[in-house]
């Protein structure tokens, strides 16, 4: 297995590269403007097509274009433009269309700031679109993990027919970290709804629009199954130190990696503290920390947001009393002796 | 028995919503006639716009995508770059391509894009039942300018083959009109040049169509055709605005 030193933004594009991914279009922002620039090489490179787009808009319209002719698309952007590409995100749900977003979020709303957050959790994981329909959502926590990630993320794109995102941040879009590579896919699923011209079979077309009365509420209803297919068969998560544990941190993505942190040093003081991440924030795994949270005495969620995964742990666990909050919204990136602090505190 | 005249085969049975005398039923028939006639139905991808010809991959007898308003530019790029031997055009409205989609348009003509698009220009939003579009007339009245387009409110009317023949990157840019017969003879002409544009990897390709409106206009269909050519053509003058021969 080869293994070379990448920033988050290349490991993602390494990722997409090695799942055969042969699509991609963005615009620069920070704080991914490297995976941008590095697409701009590795594309023509792998005999793939980049295209800088005039809008993060016209972006994932692009992606959207290349996904009905059948081939592994992709774009990636920072929250504003996450915002921008939510209209093209509805649209892939709705058309079924594969696709995979990769989202470095940076602190909002508005222009906020370019420092990393979390705070595109309720975006990512409740539509950020119109329309009814979700999105699978992966959150790594390392660059080796934002590489197999967004691998993974394409083959669960065309396994459902259906936009992938992977929500990082700033931090682990620019940070350095050893990866270790698998081999390029050369076989890639069969697809037999695409759009490649009608040549030996009827014409085909890719749509969202059901105007006839009652057939949008059934097309809506067969997103419902499927999304619920996707509840009951995708959900990833980490443990660490919870098979003895009294106070469970509930954490996703950098925040996780920083409260793992804080775990260990509360365990060298003799404080029984242990670690859930969840891996994909949609499909939430709800029935496992639902189990894991029965063995805590308290429960610390920590976020670099004002509280969005929150909702989801209280959803999980049904029980607010046991439930804490320590957040970081802003840009604010928490230490580990911060997390440590709330720990005794609570 | 000789079959002069017939269904061309790139449009299906279905019968199409568009009000008596609304140009997209001719400017469908001109296309699918001119995808028969260069043989190239079963590699052909169209998009349709939203708009009236929301529906437009219910009456074409190839595949055909929708896309979101405006923009059928940037799907048609993501599809030609991903396929570069199929033929993919873009149908849409003035709504669609000069108002939510400009950006989308202007970039793609200016990355020089082998693509066409057919740019239905009737001056008015149809569908939503008669607004202000941006290439609406001055002085022409919409739900949205009761009293008439007064451009010093409302700004001016876009010429969308005068600015696109700015951008080098188009290669093939022509306006033509429905209100005559030879205005029709002349679209169906203009189509062919820019699908063949196409074929011969010349670059981005477009043909605005001045297009009848009646409902929305509260016209006939036959005052419709003649305002197109006494009131319609004065502002927006048919003619080829570029025409560019060598492969890009």
């Amino acid at each position: 297995m080869r293994k070379v030193l990448l920033t988050g933004c290349e490991a993602s594009g390494e990722g997409a590269i090695s799942a055969g991914c042969t699509f991609y279009a963005g615009y620069p922002i920070t704080p991914q403007n490297r995976f941008t620039e590095y697409m701009s090489d590795r594309m023509p490179e792998s005999k793939g097509v980049f295209i800088q787009a005039e809008s993060e808009i016209a972006a994932i319209n692009m992606v959207f274009g290349a996904s009905l002719t059948g081939a592994r698309a992709m774009t990636s952007s920072s929250s504003p433009g996450i915002s921008l590409k939510q209209e093209g995100i509805s649209y892939l749900a709705g058309c079924e269309l594969p696709a995979v977003i990769v989202n470095m979020n940076r602190g909002g709303p508005g222009l906020g700031d370019v420092t990393p957050s979390q705070s595109d959790y309720f975006q990512s994981t409740r539509g950020g679109g119109h329309g009814d329909y979700r999105t699978i959502v992966l959150a790594p926590w390392s660059v080796q993990e934002i590489y197999d990630l967004t691998y993974l993320a394409f083959d669960l794109a065309d396994r459902y027919r259906t936009p992938v995102l992977v929500l990082a941040d700033g931090m682990l879009a620019q940070m350095m970290e050893p990866v270790e590579l698998l081999k390029t896919k050369k076989r890639l699923p069969k697809k037999n709804w695409t759009l490649t011209g009608c040549k030996g079979r009827k014409p085909r077309s890719i749509k969202s629009l059901f105007l006839s009365p009652g057939v949008l509420e059934t097309h809506n209803w067969k997103l419902a199954r499927k999304y619920q297919r996707i509840m009951e068969k995708e959900q990833i998560y980490n443990t660490y130190m919870c098979t003895d544990m009294d106070i469970l941190i509930v954490s996703f993505g950098t925040a996780a990696r920083i409260s793992s942190e804080a775990v260990s040093m509360a365990r060298e003081q003799g404080i029984r503290a242990g670690l859930f991440r969840p891996v994909t924030l949609w499909p939430y795994p709800s029935g496992v920390l639902n189990k894991i949270s029965e063995k805590a005495k308290k429960i610390l969620v920590v976020e670099m947001n004002c509280g969005q995964m929150l909702d989801d742990v209280k959803i999980a666990v049904r029980n607010d009393s046991r439930i804490f909050f320590y957040g970081r919204p802003g840009g604010g990136v928490p230490t580990p002796e911060e997390i440590l602090k709330e720990i005794k505190r609570i | 028995m000789n079959v002069l005249y017939k269904k061309p085969e790139s449009l299906t049975k279905e019968i199409t919503i568009y009000c008596p005398g609304c140009g997209h039923g001719i400017i469908h028939r001109l296309i699918a006639e001119v995808v028969d006639e260069l043989g190239i139905r079963e590699k052909t991808i169209g998009i349709a716009p939203v708009g009236c010809a929301v529906l437009a991959y219910n009456y074409f007898n190839f595949d055909v995508t929708e896309a979101a308003h405006g923009r059928p530019p940037a799907v048609a790029t993501g599809i030609k770059r991903c396929l570069p031997d199929r033929i993919v055009f873009a149908y849409q409205g003035d709504g669609d391509l000069a108002a939510i989609g400009t950006a989308e348009i202007v970039h793609a003509a200016a990355r020089g894009e082998n693509i066409s698009v057919i740019f239905v220009n009737n001056g008015i939003y149809g569908m939503t039942k008669g607004q202000m579009a941006p290439t609406t007339l001055p002085g022409e009245k919409t739900t949205t300018t009761t009293k008439g387009r007064d451009t010093s409110y409302h700004g001016f009317p876009i010429r969308v083959c005068e600015l696109l023949a700015t951008l080098d990157g188009s290669a093939y840019l022509e306006r033509t009109e429905l209100g005559s017969i030879q205005g029709i003879i002349g679209t169906k002409r203009a189509i062919k040049k820019a699908f063949n544009c196409q074929i011969e990897k010349r670059g981005f390709s477009l043909v605005e169509v001045l297009s009848a409106c009646p409902t929305n206009w509260k016209k006939t269909p036959a005052e419709a055709m003649a305002w197109i050519r006494t009131v319609m053509a004065n502002y927006f003058p048919v003619g080829v605005y570029k025409d560019i021969k060598e492969q890009v």
